[in-house]
């Protein structure tokens, strides 16, 4: 295997894939390092990319007037960032911000999902594995909503 | 294996009577969090101090009395090897506390104590430590990593996990760099809420379990914070492999007495004064699930 296809295979998410659709997912991806303070993407851009964090750290953010910009989650080493891709109307919902120096891998979000749409396994496996993603995510947004540690009680 | 018997065997002259103690140093550790250092008022106190400052255990706490106002339970946040005063951290929330913030150098406080048992550091020997801690529940778990560092030989990577509700509620902000220079020790702060100016993790404490390596078979697990991070955070270290043995929570209840008579701090079987503050999650897994209590 090449570097870029031995890197997905070792990511998280990609992890036990099969050596093929490995192979194949590598043809759409590059891996690219950015400086911080980089601008992935702006809320309502188009989708069309597929990021997934080998090293570095990159801020989910949000402007909520008149607080400004306001960081919702950051996503570390291992970790994959946007499943807008994948859901229509394909469109960021929130914007990415490099945080410190980053490593990352980028897909083709638009082949991929064609992808997905043509091989019935492939979008099967990687829907399962954006559910555990996503289903860890509204888990920590559910802990944050509690606001475990708390405003002062009199 | 529970080490909640882990208890000093010392006996309370008077468990119920408090010592005076003189406030000998204030840090103000965030906008409602501080620390006072104790020191005994006069010579008749001495012995008291000292067996208040040299036998106290990490984990342990003392009834910190503020005459005319109440008596609250506060965990000890430095042992011997990290202060030669008696140290509490705790956060502005109640009536007692309002008062003790705002106490000043010099003045006097009631101190019973120490009371519950302690972290299960004998048993980490020769182990990975992982410590995660929630807000103020850094304060109980500070001895410990202050004693690792003294005995830096007999352990092996200590990993240190802190969430915070955001970038002004983090307390031990010198230590958490000087711990974070120290080798083999790792130091990973998030906040439930972050601000412009940080650059750090934003995201529940628990995510960073799946970032960090450590070797479940062989690692010990203290965990302190509100009960339902502890909760998802010892879901989080199973789910890495770890045994719920190995995992200590240390418990928080309304103590009163703190010498296991007046049942204010009952929590199923269990006495948290007396039998705790510290247990293995398993032993109390099931009465986690019990919303009554």
């Amino acid at each position: 295997m090449e570097y870029l296809e031995l890197t997905l295979a070792k990511h998280p998410f990609f992890q036990g894939l099969p050596e093929k659709y490995i192979k194949h997912i590598a043809g759409m991806a590059i891996i690219l390092k950015f400086d911080s303070d980089h601008i992935l993407f702006k809320a309502g851009d188009d989708a069309d990319k597929f990021y997934l964090v080998i090293k570095g750290k990159v801020s989910i953010e949000t402007n909520a007037p008149p607080k400004g910009s306001i960081t919702i989650q950051t996503v570390e080493d291992g970790e994959i960032l946007g499943w807008s891709w994948i859901v229509a109307p394909y469109k960021y919902r929130f914007g990415a911000k490099t945080l410190v120096k980053s490593e990352i891998i980028v897909i083709d979000g638009f082949e991929l999902r064609a992808e997905c749409k043509k091989d019935h396994w492939l979008g099967y496996e990687l829907m399962t594995r954006m559910v555990v993603a996503v289903a860890a995510r509204l888990e920590q947004t559910r802990l944050l909503a509690l606001d475990v540690y708390g405003q002062k009680r009199r | 294996m529970q080490e909640s018997t882990n208890k000093p065997e010392i006996a309370v002259a008077d468990p119920m009577v408090p010592a005076l103690y003189r406030v000998d140093s204030y840090i103000k550790e965030s906008y409602d969090t501080f620390t006072i250092g104790l020191r005994p008022s006069g010579q008749e106190n001495d012995r008291a101090t000292d067996w208040a400052q040299h036998h106290s255990q990490p984990g342990q706490f003392n009834m910190l009395y503020v005459f005319g106002k109440g008596e609250v339970p506060i965990s000890i946040s430095a042992g011997a090897s990290g202060s030669r005063l008696l140290t509490h951290t705790t956060r502005d929330v109640g009536s007692v506390t309002k008062a003790m913030f705002a106490l000043k150098v010099g003045d006097t406080i009631g101190v019973r104590g120490p009371f519950g048992n302690n972290w299960p550091l004998e048993s980490a020997k020769g182990k990975d430590v992982v410590l995660v801690a929630g807000g103020i529940g850094l304060a109980p778990l500070r001895p410990v990593i202050l004693e690792i560092l003294a005995r830096r030989a007999e352990f092996g990577r200590v990993i240190l996990l802190y969430g915070a509700r955001s970038p002004r509620d983090i307390i031990f902000k010198e230590d958490l760099k000087k711990w974070k220079g120290q080798p083999g020790v790792i130091v990973y702060i998030t906040v439930d809420r972050g601000s412009s100016a940080w650059h750090g993790s934003v995201g529940v404490v628990t995510r960073l379990i799946t970032q960090v390596r450590f070797d479940p078979e062989n690692t010990v697990a203290m965990i302190c914070g509100p009960e339902i991070m502890m909760h998802f955070t010892v879901e989080a270290l199973k789910q890495r492999g770890m045994k719920g043995d190995d995992i200590y929570v240390s418990m928080e209840r309304n103590m009163k007495c703190a010498v296991g008579f007046c049942g204010h701090c009952q929590f199923g079987p269990h006495f948290i004064c007396k039998d705790g503050p510290v247990f293995t999650y398993d032993s109390l897994s099931s009465l986690f699930k019990i919303p009554e209590i």
